[in-house]
């Protein structure tokens, strides 16, 4: 689980399914400087099938982000060291980031403009929360290229919605 | 059988009140749909989090309101992770005393924020209190050998 002396965090549901299933099963990775808000998006991903790492800020985000897929000895994963090694770059392969808008020294929109502005992760769709309904905020970040905005707290209902939207878009 | 029942009304008697009372709103439910087999306790764990992660702030808030000049950013900061905490496990009136809060952080209202931080620690324990009783009160329903009711 969540541990406040690294900056991610792996955990997915207890049974591990076979190949097919793998390849259907959302990787979400959610970044929220909030403990609370942390643990809870987890468990609302996990209880829609997502398999889930989270991160506490935009810095551990983006190292995450960087080290997939890196399989020279030399580099080591930032941070987690009870993680599994990468098999296939699939493996660990990020489908989607969540990411809360409000946090210090990086907020979601400066995550959000460096994922965008990454030729690697730019295609990687992001969702941005906020417990604040700003239009300029949610225009902000529209225009930047986020996938969708939600207003924190998240239901459960929120995250069927992200589900439909997110496998729209990938069919 | 009968002191199961008993028991689960008594509970369930006591988290409706606390939804009347506004202790409590709709986001705690939804904590408590999200518990299962996998994680049944993972209500208990947020709540405990929170706790944790209160005390940590109103204590950080009475530091920065002791301080000159005082750092009305600093204390704003606070407040908004409090709220935001509050809001996620459905502590209603704790957040609602929030909001005031960040507003007099605004105006940089001395007083106002002195009222809220006291306000804060008032309603923070009593949440506290009912959660600690609603959850021993889990706990008698599951020692008898009943479940939780989902309200």
């Amino acid at each position: 689980m969540d541990d406040s002396s690294s900056g991610c965090s792996h955990s997915s549901k207890k049974k591990s399914t076979m190949a097919d299933d793998d390849r259907k099963e959302l990787h979400v990775l959610a970044v929220d400087d909030n403990i609370i808000d942390r643990k809870i998006v987890e468990k609302l991903l996990i209880s829609s099938s997502c398999k889930v790492t989270t991160a506490e800020n935009g810095i551990r985000a983006l190292e995450y982000l960087g080290n997939l897929g890196v399989h020279s000895e030399s580099q080591t994963p930032a941070l987690h060291q009870d993680d599994a090694i990468p098999t296939a770059a699939g493996d660990l392969k990020v489908n989607l980031i969540i990411t809360d808008y409000c946090m210090p020294e990086m907020t979601g929109y400066e995550l959000l403009k460096k994922i965008k502005e990454s030729s690697i992760l730019k295609d990687i769709p992001v969702i941005v929360m906020s417990s604040e309904n700003i239009p300029t905020r949610i225009h902000k970040c529209l225009e930047e290229g986020a996938q969708m905005f939600m207003l924190k707290p998240l239901k459960h209902s929120d995250v069927t919605r992200l589900r439909c939207q997110l496998m729209q878009c990938r069919s | 059988m009968d002191v199961i029942i008993q028991l689960q009304r008594q509970l369930s008697d006591y988290t409706n009140s606390l939804y009347r009372e506004g202790f409590l709103d709709d986001q705690f439910k939804q904590l408590q749909q999200l518990q299962d087999e996998s994680n049944p306790d993972f209500v208990v764990e947020v709540v405990y989090l929170f706790f944790e992660d209160s005390e940590r702030l109103i204590s950080e808030l009475a530091k920065t309101l002791s301080q000159q000049p005082m750092d009305f950013k600093k204390m704003d900061a606070h407040v908004h992770q409090l709220k935001g905490s509050s809001s996620s496990i459905g502590a209603q009136r704790v957040q609602k005393v929030c909001i005031a809060f960040r507003n007099y952080c605004e105006e940089q209202n001395i007083d106002g924020c002195l009222k809220c931080l006291q306000l804060l620690r008032n309603e923070y324990t009593l949440v506290k209190n009912r959660l600690e009783t609603m959850f021993k009160m889990e706990k008698q329903v599951l020692g008898a050998g009943g479940s939780i009711p989902l309200n």
